[in-house]
Parts: structure tokens; C-alpha cells; sequence
């Protein structure tokens, strides 16, 4: 008997590394509570990727597309993944933390009177009870909650669960009866998606990040950690004080209100280290920290840390990588 | 025009290291901390004003800001302190943090508009402290309303009949339009210069950032109604679904070595770090 639903917005016929870190969490979590997990697929076309949902490990594969599905639009979602959760009992409903489960979970959850969890970085079994460990405060605490609910709904940060190995295309698939639009999605029109232009990996899931702050003085400047950020094949990411001052778009933000990021390596340029950007960044492998300001936060949480002027340090340490990586 | 804007009260997020968990881990305190409005629902007041102003900055408003919040008696400072920014009353539904989930708020502030009726609610798209983002999108369910979270701008037509909000989301940035009543939450952005465009404020640009209050502002506001109520009031169940059952410090990262030359850097990397 399942009892765990793994919810997976689709896009670009590609299953991300969050999904994977989801159906992790649900094993974990079905073996709490004895049973399996199911996954539901949400995006306008899934058949490129079918076959590599049936080989997570799931009982079933529930598909749910549609061209007007590819738009995430909360109103539309809300009621079809309730629709789901309900007609299979599920005990636990989870999602990984992007923007598309922040946005259209709470909705849900409260559609179906459901206590939820965001952001959960653990899961333990307490007599029985399942214990969500998330963060707040900044990351300052961790609070551990448990939900009184029939369902209960959690968001999960993936940077936090080894992904699970995909095996054979073992589960069965099969597709869902989508339920009417309800007349509140005609209250909403969705008028067009503005991508950032990036050919970088993505923020969220890169091995190597390389973040810019108040440092950088312009958006011009940018172009320094853009050019050691291709060196070594990373994403770009920036400080809040970085996006405030319009250097960069706010969708690289690292930190508490921005991307969570846990990259093996972390690159750390003209940054002070707000506590609010530590907290998104704080579970990286290794930190480097350069700034031209010895007591600057950021050193107190670096690997390995270099004092001076940025404009002379990132150009000759993106030279110094290029010859490494040849 | 009537917009409502649900406010918490947090500890001073630029001291979130300072939070202290109580021995028995319970219960977390901010004693010695400054108590402020969440940063982003001070953006959601800023958000509200700049809709309804006749021109930049005027505060001259086309309808009503009513400021909401869920909280102790003294949470009436951070209502204040938004009264004085030029909304225009305030509504403190008494309760304790500590017996309060995402469930229980949205439903108060679902009662609240049942009672209100404002076209808008824009509120922050989280509260710095808990870090869950849900109020809204809950209300907006219990309400049947449509949703544009994490609007980074927003642009409303003269007749401010719906809403046009680019929503800051993974990847890039997503606009949809939504009929009015609709529920709002704003990220940083929305206060930038050109957040907001209601195509009637002419004139200078809005400064970066949420307005300070004036002076006069702040004389204003001491005059200004806040109505305070219960929750029982309300007829809300305070039934908790979420429990927090303790409280622990997560593993703090300690500082490592300085180097000296980008060469010395590049080595610790490959050889030590062995991440190049």
C-alpha cells in the first residue's frame, strides 16, 4: 500500500535532481510508515520522461499533462493534486521547495485541511509520529514539528537528501482524469514566462557556485565573476545586497528569502556574509571567501579565505583555474 | 479601493543569530531584541500605499490600507509604526505566537475579509522568522480567490480593476493577470523604484526600499483606530495543526585559514579541498 505521494512539476522533458532528493525523502518516510510511495508527474507533455519516473523506485507513476499544465498556475494545480492525494489516502504529500510547490502547496494543503512543513532538511520517526526538522530564524534554529492532520503536506529542500539511483523502469504508469478547470482559473490569466538568459548550470543544483555582492560596485563588473564562473563551469550567484543594488536578477539570489544553495564548492566574492545570506548557502562543502575587508562576516564561516582588492584577485584566479582545467 | 495588509511582528531579522533557545528546548526567546514589522510585509504596506496614491510619494491615497495582524497587545507599536508610513487603520487579533500555525492565521484573516470586504490582500511572501510562506496562498484557497505570489512588480490600471503581477520564480520571471479580489504576496523587488505602476502617479520615482515615516506621519498615526479583537471572536478553531516540539541550534560552520596569494588558494583547492 502506498502512502506517500511524491508531487514533480515537469518542464523541458527533464526530471531534476530535486525530484530524484523527493523520492529519497519518500522512501525514507514510507519506511516509517510501512508502505510505499507514488509519484505525481505534473507538466504539458511527460512523455519524454516516463520512463525515468517508472525507475525511482515508485509503486506507480500517476501522470497528469496537459498543455494548459505547463503555466503551474496554483489555481489549476491546487485542486489536481487534492484530487489525487485524496482518492489514493495518502498520509504524506511531498514536494521538493521550488518556486512552483511554494506557490501552489499551501493551497493545497489548506484545499484539503492539511497541516504542512515547509522547507523540511530531515525526517525521523518518534514513536510513531513522523518529525520534520526545518529551519528558521534565518537558519539560526531548527525547529522540529510534527502535523495533526489525516494528510500531511511538506516541501523538502533537496539540497538536503542524497538523490535516489534510478533502476529499472519498473513502476506502473499511468494517467490521471483530470478534473474540470475550476471557475477561480478563470480569474487568473497567465500572460507569458521571461527566462533568465543563462547558459550556466542551474543555481540550485551546480556543484560550483560563484556569488557576487556589494563588492562587485556595478552591474558592469558582474562580467569578473561571470568570467571565473565559466572557468570552472559553475553557476552565478549574487548577495541580496547585490540584487538591492540591481547589479543581477533577484532569481540569483542566494540566501534566506532567495535560492538554497549546497554546492561542493562555494565562491564567495565581495560578500560581507549577512546572516540572511549564510543561511542559504551555509551547507556548501567548501567556502572561499575574498573581500577586501578582513573582518567581514563571511571569514567566519570560510574555508579558506583571501583579504584584498577583488578586481585584481577574480581575474588572475579565473587565468590561474583556466590553466588547471586546460 | 480597500486593501488589506496582514502584518506580523518579528525579532530584528538582522539579529536572527541572536535568538536564544530555552534550556529545555520548548521554546525559542528574542529578549534584548528589537521587535519590527516583517521585512516583507513593511514591502506589502509600501506595496498598498503606492497602488493607491494620486501621485508619487503623495499619500494621498484612492481608498483605504488597513493594517492586520495576529499577535500580543504590544504588537500595536509595529501597527503604529505602519499606520505611520500612511495606512490608514489597524486591526490587532490577539493571540499567542506560540499557539499559532499557518491554518489558524489564514483562517482569521479569511474571517477579516468576510467582515472588510477589500479588493486586494498583499502581504509579505514570508515572515522572517517562521520561514514558511503559506499564509497567503491559504487564504486565497479558503477565499476561492486567485494568487500571484512573489510579485516583484506590479501594474494596476487607473480604474484599478485587476492586477498585472510579474512573479519572481525559478528560472526567471512569470506574469499573470488577476481579477480583483485577489490575494498578493510581495518579494524585494516590489519595492525597487519601478515596483509598482498604477499608471496614475506621475512624476518622480519612488526611492529603493519601503518609505520611512515622517514626523508627521508618525503624529498622524497615534490618532489613527486600531480595533482589537480575539480570535474566539472571530469564531475561528484554534485547534493547532502544526506542532513545533523542540527547538535545537543547527551545526554552526567555524572559520578556516586565510591565504595570501591566489596561487596558495588555487593550491588548497586541488590538493586539500580537491575541488578543482
Amino acid at each position: 500500500m502506498s502512502n506517500v505521494l511524491v508531487v514533480a512539476n515537469i518542464a523541458d522533458n527533464e526530471v531534476k535532481k530535486a525530484v530524484l532528493s523527493t523520492a529519497a525523502f519518500a522512501k525514507t518516510v514510507s519506511g516509517y510508515t510501512g508502505g510505499s510511495y507514488d509519484i505525481l508527474a505534473i507538466g504539458d507533455d511527460l512523455s519524454g520522461v516516463k520512463d525515468t519516473l517508472a525507475s525511482l523506485g515508485a509503486g506507480k507513476v500517476m501522470l497528469a499533462q496537459g498543455a494548459e499544465l505547463g503555466t503551474a498556475l496554483a489555481e489549476r494545480l491546487s485542486p489536481i493534486i487534492a484530487q489525487v492525494a485524496t482518492q489514493g489516502g495518502y498520509k504524506v504529500v511531498v514536494s521538493a521547495a521550488t518556486s512552483i510547490a511554494k506557490d501552489v502547496f499551501p493551497r493545497f494543503a489548506a484545499r484539503i485541511g492539511a497541516g504542512m512543513a515547509s522547507e523540511v532538511v530531515a525526517v525521523s520517526n518518534e514513536g510513531g509520529k513522523l518529525t520534520y526538522v526545518r529551519p528558521m530564524y534565518a537558519g539560526n534554529v531548527n525547529g522540529a514539528v510534527q502535523i495533526d492532520s489525516a494528510v500531511e503536506v511538506v516541501t523538502i529542500r533537496p539540497t538536503e537528501f542524497d538523490a535516489i539511483e534510478p533502476g529499472a523502469a519498473a513502476s506502473a504508469v499511468e494517467e490521471v482524469a483530470l478534473p474540470a478547470a475550476e471557475a477561480v482559473c478563470g480569474k487568473v490569466e497567465f500572460l507569458g514566462f521571461e527566462k533568465s538568459v543563462s547558459n550556466r548550470p542551474d543555481l540550485a543544483e551546480a556543484a560550483v557556485v560563484v556569488s557576487g555582492g556589494r563588492g562587485l560596485k556595478s552591474k558592469e563588473n558582474f562580467n569578473i565573476i561571470e568570467a571565473l564562473a565559466d572557468a570552472l563551469s559553475a553557476a552565478v550567484g549574487a548577495s541580496r545586497a547585490a540584487v538591492d543594488s540591481g547589479f543581477i536578477h533577484n532569481d540569483f539570489q542566494v540566501g534566506q528569502t532567495g535560492k538554497i544553495v549546497a554546492p561542493d564548492l562555494y565562491i564567495a566574492v565581495g560578500i560581507s556574509g549577512a546572516l540572511q545570506h549564510v543561511a542559504g548557502m551555509k551547507s556548501a562543502k567548501t567556502v572561499v571567501a575574498i573581500n577586501k575587508d578582513e573582518e567581514a562576516p563571511i571569514f567566519q564561516i570560510a574555508d579558506y579565505g583571501m583579504v584584498g582588492d577583488l578586481f585584481k584577485i577574480i581575474p588572475e584566479l579565473t587565468e590561474a583555474v583556466k590553466k588547471i582545467k586546460g | 479601493m480597500k486593501i488589506l495588509v496582514p502584518m506580523k511582528r518579528v525579532a530584528d531579522p538582522d539579529n536572527a543569530n541572536k535568538v536564544k533557545i530555552s534550556p529545555d528546548g520548548t521554546k525559542v526567546t528574542s529578549e534584548g531584541l528589537e521587535s519590527k514589522p516583517n521585512p516583507f510585509d513593511e514591502y506589502a504596506v509600501e506595496t498598498a500605499l503606492r497602488i493607491l496614491e494620486d501621485g508619487v510619494g503623495s499619500g494621498n491615497l484612492r481608498g483605504e490600507v488597513v493594517v492586520v495582524t495576529v499577535g500580543g497587545d504590544d504588537t500595536v507599536r509595529q501597527v503604529r509604526q505602519c499606520l505611520a508610513m500612511g495606512a490608514d487603520r489597524g486591526i490587532i487579533v490577539q493571540g499567542d505566537d506560540d499557539q499559532l500555525d499557518s491554518t489558524i492565521v489564514a483562517n482569521v484573516l479569511a474571517k477579516l475579509v468576510e467582515k472588510e470586504q477589500p479588493n486586494l490582500v498583499i502581504c509579505g511572501k514570508q515572515a522572517v522568522d517562521g520561514d514558511s510562506n503559506q499564509v497567503g496562498q491559504a487564504l486565497a484557497e479558503i477565499l476561492g480567490w486567485p494568487q500571484a505570489t512573489f510579485a516583484g512588480q506590479v501594474e494596476v490600471p487607473a480604474d484599478l480593476s485587476s492586477a498585472t503581477v510579474t512573479r519572481e520564480v525559478d528560472g526567471g520571471a512569470a506574469k499573470v493577470k488577476v481579477q480583483l479580489p485577489a490575494v498578493i504576496s510581495v518579494d524585494l523587488r516590489i519595492v525597487s523604484p519601478v515596483g509598482v505602476n498604477n499608471n496614475v502617479a506621475a512624476g518622480k520615482e519612488y526611492q529603493d526600499g519601503p518609505r520611512y515615516a515622517s514626523l508627521k506621519g508618525i503624529m498622524k498615526a497615534k490618532k489613527k483606530p486600531v480595533d482589537t479583537m480575539t480570535i474566539a471572536d472571530l469564531g475561528v478553531d484554534q485547534t493547532l495543526k502544526v506542532r513545533t516540539v523542540n527547538f535545537t541550534a543547527p551545526p554552526q560552520r567555524s572559520a578556516g585559514v586565510i591565504v595570501e596569494t591566489v596561487e596558495e588558494l588555487v593550491a588548497k583547492l586541488r590538493d586539500e579541498a580537491k575541488v578543482l
